[in-house]
This record gives structure tokens, sequence and C-alpha cells, in this order.
């Protein structure tokens, strides 16, 4: 059976919690999706960007200074890091993007936490002549003030969100808010495999392109599956990309990487997989991190891309199932990752990343040199250099 | 017949049309809104909305948001909103609605909080974000009928004609019709496409057709009433809570809903 059902859910998770005003909207947008999905000239319009504009494919590199260093399974990046815009939003982005142009949309919107998925929706904007607006908390605009500029250079006007936690969820009410308003002219880019149906299956089915990759790129150095798939989950949107196109593989094991924070025992984290209940936020019901009433808990993380109480329904519904594992790391054993494969490898990965490749550091010498492992190397860290500075106590001029 | 019925028949018997007050219970304090609501009552409200606070309001403007956060740093929850309604029941007659979003209803257990919310004397609930599907999916639509809860549906300017068959389909109560694309909040004025989206509700609905969002003056409401079954009011009284406190937030709240029904009588 495929999944999501008709009505959008993954299992019990997933479904259309949103006010009356955007239901037709989304109605519409699920038959159009439906139908250009299959259309050829949108499909290959998707992959004739894909290719000459983000730079697909691109490479699965084998990391073998950080294998030997860690001296057990053979360590492969799966390196979306190395997108025109420097991580994997752009592949959803241009997808909804050319959506949205076929539904006639001359406006497009997006919540962004990092702002890699601000950037990529900004860029788009620009490429496609669409009218564009961020959404961003306050607090992660002081944390990635380079990305503002950067979506200020590509023409989008940010607006600064302070209500509630001025984070990435309240970014997400705010966007919310601003669609409902303008919904009829307005396309809501929605940045990661969360939010109403049809939202996390799209998202879904147009980052997937990183699994298909990675699950041809393997087999064409390994012949064969990889063992391990490695990837980091904030909303879980490179996480599922590159573990769908392998779902049926039942000898692939998936393990998705949450964020910590200062320890799960700390209360002060953003791991709803790991240490959450059900609820529903954001127009899906997910794992949240929330209090017995219901209402939101506070996400903590050094990472502003995982910065979020909630998760993607299809990572939920693949917990329960136990298809997919899902493990945390804290803060600092991601900056250690951060180091590491800087200094090994001269990469310097995302903190979300960053989370992933401490998660292999964890995992690689606990497996034989026989197996592999596959990690989504999900974006590249220049974003972060002021956050690294600030944890390392170095000041920048 | 259920308090919503009787209200309408009433209202209808009287030639007169109905005022729906909406304030975030909890805010500032419990106590605070069991007063308001008997004051509310004496001053002509014919319906009491109370706002259950979220921490994440996603259909409510600024301020609704800032009441809701006061509301929740009083500690006010589900379980107590329910106490107040129960000690607040045999004093009036008035209809209560609550009004919210669904997480909280969800964490708390659909048939529960319907059982427990009838005992109480709660009339209906207005979930913003559970449509009739998922409402019929989560099986609170069953639940809520089998213990007598009014399921109160909403539509908006975007309903298509579908939609709004199958909200008169499953709604019970009234029609909430929500009156402009956006959040809630007061707004200068009253659409000009306003009546005719009314008048073709109405046409088809067996159920009261009351308007909300952006009424926020005795004349906007006297305005709008002229066409539909009623009106609600919620930002612009939750906008005295802002400012006043005590017996002068009191005074300003029974005046303002006083003049609103004066509004609305024309």
């Amino acid at each position: 059976m495929r999944f999501p059902d008709k009505q959008g859910r993954f299992g019990q998770f997933g479904g259309r919690f949103v006010p009356e005003t955007l239901m037709p909207i989304l109605l519409e947008l699920e038959k159009a999706y439906g139908h250009y999905k299959h259309d050829r000239e949108f499909k290959d319009e998707f992959a004739y960007y894909l290719r000459d504009y983000v730079g697909r494919p691109n490479p699965l590199y084998f990391a073998k200074k950080l294998t030997l260093k860690m001296g057990g399974a053979k360590i492969y990046l799966k390196r979306e890091d190395l997108n025109h815009t420097g991580a994997h939003k752009i592949n959803n982005t241009i997808g909804q993007g050319l959506l949205a142009k076929r539904m006639g949309k001359k406006r497009v919107i997006a919540e962004t936490g990092a702002g890699q998925h601000g950037v990529a929706t900004a860029t788009i904007a620009a490429l496609f002549g669409m009218e564009c607006e961020i959404f961003m908390g306050e607090e992660d605009i002081h944390r990635q003030s380079l990305n503002v500029f950067r979506m200020k250079l590509l023409g989008a006007k940010v607006t600064p969100v302070t209500s509630g936690t001025a984070t990435l969820k309240d970014a997400m009410n705010e966007a919310m808010r601003n669609w409902v308003t303008f919904v009829r002219e307005t396309f809501y880019v929605i940045g990661t495999t969360a939010g109403p149906h049809p939202y996390p299956m799209m998202v879904r089915d147009f980052q997937s392109i990183i699994g298909r990759e990675a699950k041809l790129q393997h087999e064409r150095a390994e012949g064969r599956l990889p063992d391990y798939l490695v990837a980091a989950v904030g909303g879980g949107s490179n996480a599922l990309g590159l573990f769908y196109p392998f779902l049926n593989d039942t000898d692939v094991r998936m393990i998705g990487v949450e964020a910590a924070g200062y320890g799960i025992d700390s209360g002060r984290h953003a791991a709803p997989l790991c240490a959450g209940t059900v609820g529903v936020l954001h127009g899906n019901k997910t794992y949240l991190l929330q209090d017995e009433h219901g209402q939101i808990a506070h996400a903590h993380s050094i990472s502003a891309g995982l910065d979020y109480p909630g998760v993607g329904p299809e990572h939920a519904w693949l917990k329960d199932t136990g298809r997919a594992e899902y493990v945390s790391i804290t803060d600092n054993e991601a900056m250690e990752g951060f180091k590491i494969l800087t200094q090994e490898e001269g990469i310097l990965p995302a903190l979300e990343s960053s989370h992933a490749i401490a998660h292999v550091l964890k995992l690689a010498p606990t497996l034989p040199r026989d197996k592999t492992i596959v990690v989504s190397l999900s974006g590249r860290g220049d974003k972060d250099i002021h956050t690294v500075a600030d944890v390392m106590g170095v000041k920048l001029g | 017949m259920s308090r919503i019925q009787k209200r309408f028949e009433k209202l209808k018997g009287a030639g007169e049309k109905a005022l729906t007050v909406f304030i975030t219970a909890g805010d500032p304090d419990l106590a605070t809104t069991a007063e308001l609501i008997l004051a509310m009552d004496k001053a002509g409200a014919d319906i009491i909305e109370l706002g259950v606070p979220f921490s994440d309001p996603m259909a409510d403007g600024p301020t609704i948001q800032l009441s809701s956060e006061r509301a929740l740093a009083a500690g006010t929850t589900l379980p107590l909103i329910l106490e107040m309604v129960k000690s607040v029941r045999g004093q009036t007659e008035i209809p209560i609605v609550l009004m919210g979003y669904y997480n909280p209803v969800y964490l708390y257990g659909t048939e529960r909080f319907a059982a427990e919310a009838v005992a109480s004397g709660v009339d209906g609930v207005l979930l913003v974000d559970l449509p009739p599907e998922e409402a019929e999916k989560e099986g609170f639509t069953l639940v809520a009928r089998s213990k007598g809860l009014d399921i109160i549906s909403l539509l908006a300017p975007t309903s298509s004609d579908e939609r709004i068959n199958r909200a008169l389909k499953s709604g019970r109560g009234f029609i909430y019709y929500v009156s402009v694309t956006g959040v809630t909040g007061a707004r200068k004025d009253v659409s000009s496409s306003l009546p005719e989206e009314v008048g073709k509700i109405m046409e088809k609905s067996h159920l009261p057709v009351i308007v909300g969002f952006g009424i926020s003056t005795p004349e906007q409401a006297g305005e709008v009433a002229s066409f539909a079954d009623g009106v609600v009011v919620g930002s612009a009284l939750v906008k005295y809570f802002e400012n006043y406190q005590g017996e002068e937030l009191k005074k300003n709240v029974v005046n303002f809903v006083s003049s609103l029904k004066a509004g609305i009588k024309g």
C-alpha cells in the first residue's frame, strides 16, 4: 500500500488540520500536484533545473580519511552541500516554484529557521519572477544574519517574527497567518516534510532525488545497496529524501538523527521522536514537544534548522512501524562532528548535518570494514561560522 | 431543545439578532472570566464564546495571541475552564461555546472532553483547525453527537458549494461564517460582498448563520446583523483586557457589550 492515504494520513499521522479558509486551497493544490507529477513537461522542466541550475547529480563522496580514522564501516557523504545555494532545500523549492507558476500564483511565502529554505525560496522567486516574503524568528535573524542579507539581495522581503519563542515554529505560525489572509494569490512554499497534506508527500517526492541518486551511485561504487543511511531530522526533509527510495529495501537500515540540544534529560532539546508525544500542530498529527495539556514546548538546538518542536508525519509513522530508527545528538557532540569533518576531509558541514556526522562517528567504529554508511551532508557550514566561533570563544571582526 | 436552539427561537420570536461575544478564558484569570460571563449576560450578550488558550494560535491576530499568552501565563488549562463553566452554570442559561484549537482537546481525550464539557454546562465547541473531515476521521463528530455537544462548523469566503453543503450537513447549533480571508482582529470596514456571501449560505441553511472576524464597533455589528442571524465580536472586546483590570475592566466590558446590543437592535 502507498502512503499517505487519500486523507493524507500515514497511519494515524498527517492529515489536514487547518482553518476552513485554507481547506479549498489545499484541495486545489493536491489536485494540481496530482496532475503535474505525471506531466511529462513538468517532469522534464524539474529535471532540467535540478541538472543545469542546482548542479545535480551531486557526488556520493567516499570519505576515505575519515573512514580510516574511525577504523570501521566505509563512510560515504551525499554531497547536498554542493548544490546551488548550499543545501538540499533548493530541490524542493524548484519543484514547488514550478508548481506555483503553473497554478498562476504570483507571490510565494515561506518560513525559515536557519535561513537555508528562505534563501532557496528567495532564489527561485528571483529565477521565476515572483514576489517573495520570508518569515523568520527574530532570534534566528540574529543567529543567521548572513542568510538574512542573502535573501534581501535576492529581492525577498524578510519579516521578523517576534511572537512566541521567535524561532522556526513561530515563523511557521506567521507564514500560515499570512497565507490565510492572502490565500488566493499566494503560494506557501513549505520547507520540510511537515504541514497539512499534500505538503509532507509533495516535499518528500521533490527531495527523493537525494536517495535515488545515492542508490545508483552506491551501486556503482560498491555493486550493492548500502547497509546504513544516516541523516539529520528537524522537520525531516533531507532524511526522507534520502530514505524514501530505500523504504522497500528492508535490509537497508535507516537512522534519523534528532537534536538533543543540552541533552534529552535537560528537557532543552528538539527531539520529538526520541522524547515527544503525539499531538496536532501546523496542520498535521505527529510527535511533538508539548506539555500534558497540549501546549507546545520550546525547542532548543544549537542548529537553527533543527530548532523545531515537531517533525514530519511520515517520520512519526516510520518510527512507530519500526522501519526507521531515531537517535539524538547533543549540541556539543554536533560541534565535535563539525570539527572532525572539517579537519579530516576539508569539508565544513552545516550544524544540522553535523548532527548526522556526529552519529556516524559513533556508529562507524562499531561496524566491520565491509559495511557501508551513506550519510546525508544536507548543507554547507558557511552560514554557521558565527555560531561556531561563538561556541569556540573566538571573536570575529 | 438545546440552550443554543432555545436562544435562537427566543430571538426569532422577538425579531432580534444574536450578539455573540468572545473572551479568552483565564485572561487575566478564571475568576474574572466567571464574573464577566454573568455580567455580559446581563448586559445583553446572547451567546458566550470562550477562547481556550493555545500556545500556537495560527488563525489569530495579535490581540487574541497576546490574550492567550496572558491566560496561559496565569495557568489556565482545559479542565480548569470546564470547572469554571460548571461554577457559573447554576446562575445563567446563556449558551456557552468553547473556541480554540484541536491539540488541547486531543490531549485531554475527545470522548472525555465531550462528556465533561456537557456535564459542566458547555453547549458547543468550535475548533478552528479541525475541519469536518478531520473531525469525522478523529471520531470526534460521533462522540460529540452522542454526548449532546454541538460541533459548530465554520465557513469562509473561499468555501465552495460542496464544502458549504458538507458543513451544513455535519454542523450543529449554528454556522460561524468567517467574514474575511485572514486572522481574527478588528478591521475598519465590512466587506461589500458580505451580504451576498452570507445570503447564499442562509438560503441553504437550516441552522442560524452568524458572522465573525473583524467586527469591532456597534455600527458594524448593526450593519452585519441586518442581513445575518447574528454577529460575533472578539478582538475589539479582548482589547480592553490589555488596558484594564478588576472593576474597571468589568465596567468597560459591560458598557461595550451594551453598546453592541444597542447597535444590533438599531
